[in-house]
This record gives C-alpha cells, sequence and structure tokens, in this order.
C-alpha cells in the first residue's frame, strides 16, 4: 500500500539508455521480464473447474427447459450444445492448464485495489436511487483518490468535489437525465 | 451511375453540417479517450456507447467510426511518448517509435504515424467502397445454413487469431453464446435463464455487457496495475516530418497499406497481425535491417499504415456479411444493432445512405484525423500528465452514469459492475472478453439460423454439407479448428518467435 501510495506523483524519466540501443527481439524480453508473475497451474485448474461448474449449471437447465429433437429443437436444445462444449473445453483447459498457467497473471498485494474499487462501485449502485448520485460518487472518488491513488487528502477532497459539481453540472443541468440525485 | 449515385449520395448525407460535426466531435472524442493509457478503441467506444443513443443512426455511428479511428491514433501517441502500447496494435510502433522520441524525434514520429494512418485509411476506404457491395451481392444469396455456418466461423477465426490460449478465447466466445441465450425464446417463447428476474426477461443488453467487460473490466485492472506505470512523457520538439522523412517512409507506407487491407478483411485482431506483418516485411526488405529496433521511421511508417488500413477493412464483413472481425468491431455492431439497424448484405440496397454516409464519413474522418493531429499533441501531452489517480474515477463515474442513462434503469448499471468484475477476473485468468462480446452478438444469429436449418434440413447435419457455400464455410471452420493442433505437432520445440513475445505482451496492454 504504501509503495503505492508514493506512485502517482509524476515519475521521473528512466534511464533508458540501454532500451535506446534495445532490438525488437530484446525490448520483448525485456518487457517479458518486467511482465507480472504469470498466474501458474493450480489458479488456471481452479478458473478451469469454475468454467465447467458453470457448463454442468448450464446442461441441468437446459435440460430443464426441454431439448426437443433435431428435427424441432426447443429452447433448451441451443444451451445444451453451448454448454457441452464449454464443458469439454474446461475439461481440456483444465488437463493443459496442469503444465502450463502461462495465461493471466498472479494476484499480487495490489489486487485489493480493485476489489475495493469494486466495492465502491456497488455501493454507488445500492445508494444511487435511494440518496442520489452525488454523495455516492463523492465518497467513490474520494476513496479512489485518496487511498487507491494516494493523492493527498486536501487534493483528493478537491478534486473529489470538483468532479462531483462536474458530473451535476452535465448530466442533471445541461442533459436534463432523470439520473437519481439529491438537489 | 448506378453505382457511383449512392456513392455520391453518400457525401452528400456526410457534409450534412450535424454529421460533420458529430464526426469531428467523434474523432476528438476518440483521440482524447484513446491517448489515456489502458484504454484502446475497445473500451472508448464501449464507455461512450451512450452518447450516441439520442441520435440519428446514421450520426450516431458516423460518430462511433470517428471514435474509432480517433482512439486507434490515440493508442500510438502513448506508444512513442510512454512505451506503453495504446493497444495491441501500437505494440510494435514503440520499437522505433520510442527510440526515436528518445533521440528527440517524437514529433516526426507522430507526423508520420498520422500520415501512414490516413494513407493507409484511403486506400482502405477506397478498396471498400470497391469491394463492399461486391461481397454483399454475393452473400445476398446465403440462407440459413450459410449464415449459421459464417457466423461459427467468424466466432471461431477471432477465438483462435487473437489472444493468446486458443483454449481460454473459445471458453471465452461459448460462454458469450450461453449469455446470448439469457431471456424469450425468440421461437418457443420459453424464459431461459431469467431466475424469475423481469429485467432478464428481454435477455442481457448489450450495452452493460460490453461497458462493464470493456470499461469497468479494464479501470479495475488499471487500480491495479498502475503502479507499474511508465516513464514520463518525452518531449516533443519538431511537430512535423521533413520532406526526407515522408521520402524515407513512402514505399512502407504503401505496403502497410495493401497488407493491412487485406489482412484487415480477415476475422480475428486484423491490425495487430497486419502491423506485425507489416514490421517483419519492412525489416525484410531494408537495405540494413539493423536499424530497426534503433529509430527507423519504416518502423513506425509501415505499421501504423498497415494497421489503420486493417482497422478501416475490417468494416467490410460487418457492414456485408453482418460478421464483426473483432472485439471493437462487435462493439460496432451492438450499437448498430441498437440503433435498429441490422448489418448485413441487404444494408446496402435496403439503407444506403447509412451504408455510403458511414464509409464516406470515413475518408472525412481521416482527413480531420490528419489535420487534428499533429497541432493537438500539445494537448495530448497534457492530457497523459494528469495524474491516473485523478483519471480513474471519472472514468468510472462516466461509465456508471452514462449506462444508467440508456435506459434509466439501475440494473443496467448492476449489470456494468458485474460484468465489469467480470472482465477484470478474466484478464486475470487470461481470458479475452474479445471473443466472449463477439460470440455474444452473434449468438442469436447464430441460434436463430442454426434452428431454421435445422427445420428446412429436417434435423439432418448432413444437408449443411450438401449447400456448396455451407459446405465451403464448415471446412474452413475443421481447418481451422484443426490448425493450432496440427501446427504444434510441426513446430514442437521451436524457439519462440518475436511475433509470439508480442503475442503475450499484448496481454499487458
Amino acid at each position: 500500500m504504501r509503495k503505492h501510495k508514493e506512485a502517482p506523483e509524476a515519475p521521473e524519466p528512466e534511464a533508458d539508455t540501454e532500451l535506446d540501443a534495445a532490438t525488437p527481439e530484446e525490448l520483448a524480453e525485456l518487457w517479458d521480464a518486467e511482465a507480472p508473475p504469470k498466474l501458474g497451474p493450480i489458479a488456471n485448474a481452479a478458473s478451469s473447474l469454475v468454467v465447467l461448474a458453470l457448463a454442468v449449471a448450464g446442461v441441468i437447465l437446459s435440460i430443464g427447459l426441454d431439448l426437443g429433437t433435431p428435427q424441432t429443437p426447443k429452447a433448451g436444445m441451443w444451451p445444451f450444445i453451448v454448454s457441452i462444449i464449454i464443458g469439454v473445453m474446461a475439461l481440456v483447459q483444465l488437463l493443459v492448464g496442469r503444465r502450463g498457467g502461462e495465461d493471466g497473471e498472479k494476484f499480487s498485494s495490489y489486487s485489493w485495489f480493485p476489489l475495493i474499487g469494486f466495492a465502491t462501485l456497488i455501493l454507488l449502485v445500492i445508494l444511487m436511487p435511494v440518496i442520489g448520485f452525488e454523495v455516492p460518487a463523492l465518497l467513490l472518488s474520494f476513496v479512489w483518490m485518496r487511498w487507491l491513488g494516494g493523492e493527498r487528502w486536501r487534493s483528493a477532497t478537491l478534486y473529489s468535489l470538483i468532479v462531483v459539481v462536474i458530473f451535476y453540472l452535465i448530466f442533471i443541468v445541461a442533459l436534463g437525465t432523470s439520473i437519481p440525485h439529491l438537489i | 451511375m448506378d453505382f457511383f449515385g449512392p456513392v455520391l449520395d453518400g457525401f452528400g448525407t456526410v457534409l450534412d453540417p450535424t454529421n460533420l460535426l458529430y464526426c469531428l466531435v467523434g474523432v476528438v472524442i476518440g483521440m482524447l479517450v484513446g491517448v489515456l493509457p489502458g484504454l484502446g478503441p475497445a473500451a472508448t467506444i464501449a464507455i461512450l456507447l451512450p452518447l450516441t443513443y439520442g441520435i440519428e443512426p446514421v450520426t450516431a455511428i458516423i460518430m462511433l467510426a470517428g471514435i474509432f479511428y480517433g482512439a486507434q491514433y490515440g493508442g500510438t501517441i502513448t506508444s512513442v511518448l510512454l512505451r506503453l502500447p495504446g493497444e495491441a496494435s501500437s505494440v510494435v510502433t514503440v520499437f522505433d517509435g520510442y527510440v526515436m522520441a528518445k533521440q528527440g524525434r517524437a514529433g516526426t514520429a507522430l507526423g508520420i504515424a498520422a500520415i501512414g494512418s490516413f494513407a493507409g485509411a484511403t486506400v482502405s476506404i477506397i478498396g471498400l467502397t470497391f469491394l463492399a457491395p461486391l461481397v454483399a451481392s454475393f452473400a445476398l444469396d446465403f440462407g440459413p445454413p450459410e449464415y449459421a455456418a459464417l457466423a461459427l466461423l467468424g466466432i471461431l477465426l477471432v477465438a483462435t487469431i487473437s489472444g493468446s490460449s486458443k483454449n481460454k478465447a473459445i471458453i471465452a466466445a461459448a460462454v458469450g453464446l450461453l449469455l446470448a441465450t439469457v431471456g424469450r425464446d425468440i421461437f418457443t417463447g420459453a424464459e431461459r435463464f431469467t431466475f424469475g428476474n423481469l429485467s432478464l426477461a428481454d435477455g442481457i443488453d448489450f450495452a452493460p455487457l460490453a461497458m462493464g467487460l470493456f470499461g469497468i473490466g479494464e479501470i479495475l485492472y488499471n487500480l491495479e496495475d498502475r503502479h507499474r506505470a511508465a516513464s514520463a512523457p518525452v518531449k516533443v520538439k519538431r511537430v512535423w516530418p521533413s520532406g526526407k522523412d515522408i521520402k524515407q517512409a513512402a514505399p512502407a507506407m504503401g505496403r502497410g497499406s495493401v497488407l493491412g487491407f487485406l489482412l484487415g478483411i480477415l476475422p480475428g485482431g486484423g491490425a495487430t497481425i497486419s502491423s506485425l506483418v507489416s514490421y517483419a516485411v519492412e525489416k525484410k526488405t531494408a537495405k540494413d535491417p539493423s536499424r530497426f529496433g534503433r529509430g527507423a521511421i519504416e518502423g513506425v511508417a509501415g505499421p501504423e499504415t498497415a494497421n489503420n488500413a486493417a482497422a478501416t477493412s475490417s468494416f467490410i464483413p460487418l457492414l456485408t456479411l453482418g460478421i464483426p472481425a473483432n472485439g471493437t468491431m462487435a462493439i460496432i455492431f451492438g450499437a448498430l444493432l441498437i440503433q435498429g439497424i441490422t448489418p448485413g448484405p441487404q444494408l446496402i440496397g435496403e439503407d444506403p445512405e447509412l451504408f455510403w454516409g458511414v464509409v464516406n464519413s470515413m475518408y472525412i474522418g481521416n482527413i480531420l484525423l490528419l489535420l487534428m493531429s499533429i497541432p493537438l499533441v500539445g494537448v495530448f501531452i497534457r492530457i497523459l500528465r494528469i495524474r491516473a489517480a485523478i483519471l480513474a474515477p471519472i472514468t468510472a463515474l462516466i461509465t456508471m452514469l452514462g449506462a444508467y442513462t440508456i435506459r434509466n434503469s439501475i440494473f443496467d448499471v448492476l449489470m456494468v459492475v458485474v460484468f465489469g468484475a467480470l472482465g477484470y477476473l478474466m484478464k486475470k485468468f487470461g481470458f479475452e472478453p474479445g471473443p466472449l462480446v463477439l460470440a455474444f452478438v452473434l449468438g442469436s444469429l447464430l441460434e436463430s439460423n442454426l434452428r431454421r436449418s435445422l427445420l428446412v434440413l429436417e434435423g439432418d447435419l448432413g444437408g449443411f454439407l450438401t449447400r456448396p457455400i455451407s459446405a465451403t464455410l464448415l471446412v474452413v471452420f475443421v481447418f481451422v479448428a484443426l490448425w493450432p493442433i496440427a501446427k504444434g505437432a510441426i513446430v514442437k520445440n521451436k524457439k519462440k518467435p518475436l511475433a509470439a513475445q508480442i503475442a503475450t505482451e499484448k496481454e499487458k496492454v
């Protein structure tokens, strides 16, 4: 967290002397080295199992919808076929991912940031119809700027207020949309 | 005259002051938002979809097309100034573009990219003008089996050509097909996977899905990724290439235009592949290949020309066959459907004003892009200096409030967040959202045509093989499906080539 708080200040230009001399191949290798750690086989298998569960649920629900026959397909036929494809591919991925796990990236200590971001977005959805968008939007902006973005208290407060006022002027005053609002 | 009459009328449509204004607005918005690291054309268009809702269909699509190629160019700016490709098709621009910038030639690199983009797009629009009616007239003979086969092939091509893991791309596409089945069945009226929720009875709306997967998904990912911020933008001194630079880059632009046009028509990441191929071709044809990666202007000119040519020609399958060639086109496809327009072979005949208006707007839009890209470089640099911490909540709020305005529905906003979380998780677990969105928009087309075919063919799947076009498409389908396995067997243990390394790199973009 602390490291991230320091990050948003305009970063100093990197010493790119080695970059000037890099060939595309070397640059691609450099990028590869800078890339986040790969997901790994266990997480890969876990994601495959989630997909497999989705496929099983799809198959069960599709059967419940009535499959019909190839001559007269019913509502469940197509989702049934698609669910079978998902299931087969999930099994293939389970086998392939056992060795690989090269796709995707590991969750890091910064993965809390999207989770907090997601929670604030959900809060916005819950609160907006109840108290209007202004306060939830202000809270969201402040949390994202202060804690997820590392802005100082003063700038986070100021910019959040400005953002909400601008959105109010655009969406409510200028466009006259029916977005729930306080005032 | 039969051919040129509607084409010229299309210019009348685009030169209408309102359309011209929206074309300008689209290009500028596209460039401004596209310049923000992490937001490529797909995310930009997805976030800005609600802007088009209250506008006439022709005007809306002209603006979206403007956003599309504006954002395409925006991605180049970050490649050159920040070594941070705005999108996968700008990855190779980093090789020489950023080095040129470090050598004090950022303006030259951006200028040549703008000229190349204009040249590539222009060649491609001319090609589109003449080729699109031919493809459309050919496709007029298509019946349900042909459409089903074509949609199936389109989804498979996008899933297998783009991205890193083919399995995962196919899974994403299949999940997109499954999501498309949510709602009332068009044949029987039965409710599928709605779990009694009335808001789902009409199915999942395309806009929240695209806005969530591409928009919020990217924003959440960038929240995590921000600590890997690139260096500050380099200084831009001269903002126009010299005559010598243009002369040196011209052959690369010529080759890039043709390559890009041809590769862009193929479904599946045409712009990315064409920029890679163009770079490889330029390096191969150069007298001194060692200059590449060290600030060779052809290394910027070729790929930038090719990716814009490909981006433009990818409109051909969309407008003439109703098959989007990539994720971004899928969003434009969705936008067209929302506007009540079904792209396909009938479009040219039934709505020539829209078809030629949109095609011809690209000529005008690209001229606007060329004229504004260089003078606006200073503005772009200022935007790049705005801290991501401030931009992130602004972008998120635009998306959320924009989603509400579409149907005044809080449920839609919730869907945006849910699909945003899915988009983030997909990115983390190595699943691409592009095939999912593409399959989602093609899902109903595929299902309805497949079921109609089964009814017509009385359940005999062999009937697909007795019709020459559907049979050919299915043979290609099988070939594409089996090719990765065959290729894997042929080139086992071969050293990872540059293209593959870059493909891996795409995941970071």
